[in-house]
């Protein structure tokens, strides 16, 4: 497998990232958790205004400390093209079957 | 026709330190893999397809003290989870995606060959439990395979242990398709370049998304509905404020790309079949590889058509019928490069190109009549009769089923280096041909006349065609019957196979029959696209 393996790895056309020194480090990781400890916090608050407010924060905060979690604390943002491709995919897929499940709960 | 002198031994002779039974369970080789899943999901098939024998039986009156009705609700449900989760979902890829997808890219094996068993293991434990789930709790679930809810909720029966059974096998459609997807990605030869690659890569592609985005949604759907029943969790029972729609939403957002799940990979066979008889190119070759992806994509919205009648709003009802007009389009182009490929062509008359051109035929009826239900009017009509059983029979059997048993035909050569009897073939495909059209256009003809689905018993007004379906039943089981039976008989019995029988191009007909152990002595180098034959080439 492995010397197939080799040159199997010269066909794909998507370089595969390996540099360990571009990782971050304990300062970013920390960074990240505050930004990720202000967005909760303003999400909370939010939430105490109104109903509606609260919906929006959900909406908008929510994915943006997703957002976060899977670019730094998942590594997302050392990977090649072709596994970012597949996450946005991924997200696209659920924000399309998201608008379809609307159309309908929406004009119930 | 080459012949092949190699010192390897072919796949199927033990080499290892394990011999028999346990280096078959023990075992990496895709191709055993895929030798391991053709045998239980023909065991599954063989239980099922008795299960829809009793089913039809009933229907004459003569034989319904045979069961109860309750019996029967239990014996529906049985005969859909078997047939949808056991047999069509994992049907050609897990048999025929395992076997050849690394062949005809030139590797060795899949990515993840660990996995890969695991993924077996998965099917079988999934198996297992939906099979336990009959004798056990409240006994055998009556909700029909869609477990819908608050029905799926309420009932004593073990509808607990069968959803968890679904679960489990979810994961291994999920590992199947993670494999496939990299394999496809990472394990090309040198050469193998995206439109070089036979159109069945394609298609195995294509599904292994849909397996890797959709199935994840009913695996959690599936929890809930366990969560639902110990611990009354609200999400889908109304009497808590819960949405049944929302159960409905969730299942059919994977359930029906499932259909895709199933059809796609017997279209990628039926392209593979049809260039190898007609001894010409494929017509349209990016127009079909394009046409699996589009198929896979359009094919995961259009979801709510099976709820057209539940009370959803009438946007989102107009825009899932638009939808489902659409996702015709790529099916209607792959029919029609198929009958282009065949325009002109010097066609070698083959049991595989019968079975290749029945299905072409069956799934024509199907897809239509599935054209037929996207039309708002019609679908209210219809909706909960014989006509969606009959048309889904004729897209799930008559397409799925008769591509797996076109790529049974095509392949089993190679797969186990034998040859079967082509006379017993084509006799064993008359009673096919004729008791499965008896039996599904008599139910399609039933639908129309307003004959509900899973009804135990019948109006007097419907009986003749009932009558006439479940005779078909009879002829369609004998058929299945002879042509299992010459597949058995060859495989102990029968003379052995050439390297290439049907004279196909593609990789696997480069390699003796049965392959070696990594398939390849020497990984080949690919120059030219997969369909490029001598006489054409001159």
């Amino acid at each position: 497998m492995s010397e197939h393996a080799e040159h199997s790895a010269d066909l794909n056309t998507v370089e595969q990232p390996e540099h360990p020194a571009e990782h971050p480090g304990y300062g970013t990781f920390i960074k990240v958790w505050v930004a990720l400890l202000i967005l909760t916090a303003g999400l909370v608050g939010m939430s105490h205004v109104s109903q509606t407010y609260a919906v929006w924060g959900l909406l908008t905060m929510t994915p943006l400390k997703a957002g976060l979690v899977f670019y730094f604390f998942m590594h997302l943002k050392y990977e090649g093209p072709l596994l970012k491709i597949v996450i946005l995919v991924t997200l696209g897929t659920l924000l399309i079957f998201f608008a379809l499940l609307f159309s309908d709960v929406a004009f119930h | 026709m080459t012949t092949h002198a190699t010192a390897q031994p072919s796949y199927l002779v033990d080499t290892g330190s394990r011999k028999g039974l346990m280096a078959w369970l023990t075992t990496t080789d895709h191709k055993r893999i895929a030798l391991l899943y053709l045998f239980s999901m023909i065991a599954f098939f063989l239980v099922a397809m008795g299960v829809g024998f009793v089913m039809r039986l009933v229907q004459l009156t003569t034989f319904q003290h045979l069961i109860t009705a309750r019996t029967y609700n239990a014996l529906f449900t049985l005969h859909g989870v078997i047939m949808i989760f056991l047999f069509v979902i994992p049907g050609l890829p897990a048999v025929f995606g395992n076997f050849f997808l690394p062949i005809l890219i030139g590797a060795k094996d899949v990515a993840f060959p660990r996995l890969n068993l695991a993924s077996w293991y998965f099917f079988m434990a999934g198996a297992i439990l939906a099979v336990l789930s009959l004798f056990t709790g409240g006994g055998a679930p009556d909700t029909g395979w869609s477990f819908y809810a608050p029905f799926s909720l309420k009932t004593g029966t073990n509808v607990s242990l069968a959803v968890f059974g679904a679960f489990v096998l979810g994961f291994s459609s999920m590992l199947t398709g993670i494999n496939f997807i990299t394999t496809i990605h990472r394990l090309r030869a040198p050469g193998m370049k995206w439109f070089r690659m036979p159109l069945m890569c394609w298609a195995l592609y294509s599904t292994s998304w849909i397996q890797l985005l959709a199935t994840p949604i009913v695996a959690i759907t599936l929890v809930l509905v366990i969560l639902e029943r110990f611990f009354g969790i609200g999400i889908f029972d109304p009497a808590k404020g819960g949405d049944p729609l929302l159960y409905q939403h969730l299942f059919w957002i994977y359930s029906h790309p499932a259909v895709y799940i199933m059809i796609l990979p017997a279209m990628g066979a039926i392209t593979e079949i049809i260039p190898t008889f007609a001894k010409r190119t494929i017509f349209g070759y990016k127009a079909i590889a394009f046409s699996s992806m589009a198929i896979a994509g359009v094919g995961s919205l259009v979801w709510a058509h099976h709820m057209f009648t539940s009370g959803m709003s009438n946007l989102a009802t107009m825009l899932f019928s638009l939808l489902t007009m659409i996702v015709a389009v790529p099916s209607a182009i792959k029919v029609f490069n198929w009958v282009s490929t065949l325009y002109k062509g010097s066609i070698d008359f083959q049991p595989p190109l019968l079975f290749a051109l029945t299905f072409i035929f069956l799934f024509a009826i199907g897809g239509l009549t599935g054209v037929m239900q996207g039309a708002l009017a019609i679908n209210v009509h219809i909706h909960d009769t014989y006509f969606i059983v009959g048309h889904f029979h004729y897209v799930m059997f008559g397409g799925t089923g008769m591509g797996f048993f076109a790529a049974l035909l095509y392949w089993f050569p190679k797969m186990f280096g034998k040859m079967y009897s082509k006379t017993a073939i084509y006799i064993s495909w008359f009673p096919i041909f004729i008791g499965f059209n008896m039996l599904y256009f008599g139910m399609l003809i039933l639908g129309m006349m307003g004959m509900p689905r899973r009804y135990y018993v019948h109006l007097p007004q419907f009986h003749t065609m009932h009558v006439v379906a479940t005779v078909g039943s009879w002829f369609l089981v004998l058929g299945l019957l002879t042509y299992f039976g010459t597949l058995l008989y060859a495989l102990f019995k029968g003379p052995k196979a050439e390297d290439n029988p049907w004279g196909g191009v593609t990789l696997e007909w480069t390699l003796p029959s049965p392959p070696i152990q990594e398939n390849f002595e020497t990984i080949p180098t690919i120059t030219h696209g997969p369909y490029q034959f001598e006489q054409e080439s001159k």
